[in-house]
């Protein structure tokens, strides 16, 4: 017999305490495996978008290098996913972040092939204002695809600006800031795989 | 009588104690994912789900639990259903679930919700709890969504945009769009959008709620005055 309504209070909060650890954990062990599968499939899309699925062999969303260089990556380690075809190396996926968006940073994926060459650059992430900045996105303009081809030599390493400040990258209308820190970015992230790009395949070995 | 009172419920949830329009309960989640109608449809079917099963929880155990505790108790029932509706829409709803992210775990913090258990589903039977979270949360999900929607024609000139995330690819053919030359009004989409818009919901309920009224005041007024005195 409890004596103390305390006591019994607190048996009460300890049993529904309980059944809701009980019900999240349930619930938890039913999704998890599919929860896992959405964000691989999702990571995926996104990765095959910028290194298309019949030139690469290897499973390139587990094939994936963690380099730091947050001068030119920005953030403190960036993600390097690696395509490989018949265990030669195709193409590395940076992770890269745009330090200096006009709100915060900006969330990119920068395939670059082995010779140089972009293969595409996506925004995952970003709080660009609305109808202006938001422009880098995919789906609200074509101006990331015109990074798409384009290397170091192409253009020169002096025209990776927007056409303001004598580049070959258009500005928005109302929105310098950010197309001006993506193509910086993207510029950097050209630069750290010249440097840096091949010996990041032998790293993950293949 | 019983059916009386299950209506009288339900047009309190969906109009006369509206928790979006009334109350002004959950504006958080209101003002902020309400930037198009699916968004809005999501957020608010969510929270219909979680006031519904929070409200059956609390009525059926609402004699067993001591006074001293029962807001605890309220807020783990309530946490606990927002956990497992987080995980179901990962798993399920994957992409829509992306967009709306950290408003799904602060429907914990809707006080729509946890105000509906300790102001009615405590003080109430199961079947009367039930009903009055269903219209609650219609309510609120109505609110939302014609919100969002508002928003998303001004500001982007679309309808449903997006509606395959939540519907499949079958309902990618429910986008409306307003032509393509309307550029949108930025202003609408942008946070003060959702306070300006919500103000103008808000009126117009009112409105509505006046004429409603006011035909039998009329009717009262004119029978009481006087006949104005011949000549």
């Amino acid at each position: 017999m409890i004596k103390h309504p305390i006591a019994l209070a607190g048996i009460v909060l300890f049993l529904f305490a309980v059944a809701g650890v009980g019900l999240v954990a349930v619930v938890n062990d039913q999704t998890k495996t599919r929860i896992a599968a959405n964000e691989r499939q999702a990571l995926l899309d996104q990765l095959n978008a910028l290194v298309p699925a019949n030139t690469i062999d290897n499973d390139i969303v587990s094939d994936v290098v963690s380099v730091s260089d947050p001068e030119r990556l920005g953030g403190k380690e960036t993600q390097v996913y690696l395509g490989r075809k018949a265990g030669k190396p195709v193409a590395a996926v940076f992770t890269s972040i745009v330090p200096d968006g006009y709100s915060g940073p900006i969330k990119m994926l920068v395939a670059v092939r082995t010779d140089g060459s972009l293969g595409g650059v996506r925004v995952v992430s970003h709080k660009e204002t609305p109808g202006l900045g938001d422009k880098v996105e995919e789906r609200k303009s074509d101006w990331i695809y015109s990074f798409e081809n384009k290397s170091l030599e192409n253009p020169p390493l002096a025209k990776w600006k927007v056409k303001k400040d004598g580049g070959v990258f258009d500005q928005f209308t109302g929105a310098t800031i950010t197309p001006r820190s993506v193509v910086h970015t993207v510029k950097n992230t050209l630069i750290y795989f010249r440097d840096h790009g091949m010996s990041l395949f032998q790293k993950a070995g293949a | 009588m019983a059916t009386s009172s299950y209506g009288r419920l339900i047009k309190d949830g969906l109009w006369s104690n509206n928790q979006a329009l009334v109350a002004l309960l959950g504006l958080c989640p209101l003002l902020a994912v309400t930037n198009t109608a699916v968004n809005g449809l999501g957020l608010g079917i969510a929270t219909l789900v979680v006031i519904t099963l929070s409200n059956v929880t609390v009525s059926v155990i609402r004699n067993w639990v001591r006074p001293e505790v029962r807001l605890p108790v309220f807020v783990l029932v309530i946490a606990s259903f927002v956990t497992a509706v987080e995980l179901s829409m990962n798993a399920w709803f994957h992409e829509l679930y992306k967009i709306l992210g950290i408003f799904i775990p602060l429907i914990v913090t809707n006080c729509a919700i946890i105000g509906r258990a300790e102001a009615f589903a405590s003080k109430n039977s199961l079947d009367r709890s039930l009903v009055d979270g269903l219209a609650m949360g219609i309510g609120f999900t109505l609110a939302l969504t014609v919100l969002g929607a508002l928003r998303e024609m001004l500001g982007m000139g679309t309808l449903f945009s997006q509606a395959d995330l939540m519907f499949g690819e079958i309902a990618s053919g429910l986008t409306l769009s307003l032509g393509d030359e309307f550029k949108g009004m930025l202003l609408a989409i942008l946070p003060p959008g959702a306070f300006i818009g919500l103000g103008f919901m808000i009126a117009l309920k009112n409105i509505i709620d006046k004429r409603l009224t006011q035909p039998r005041k009329a009717e009262t007024v004119t029978a009481a005055r006087p006949e104005p005195a011949a000549g």
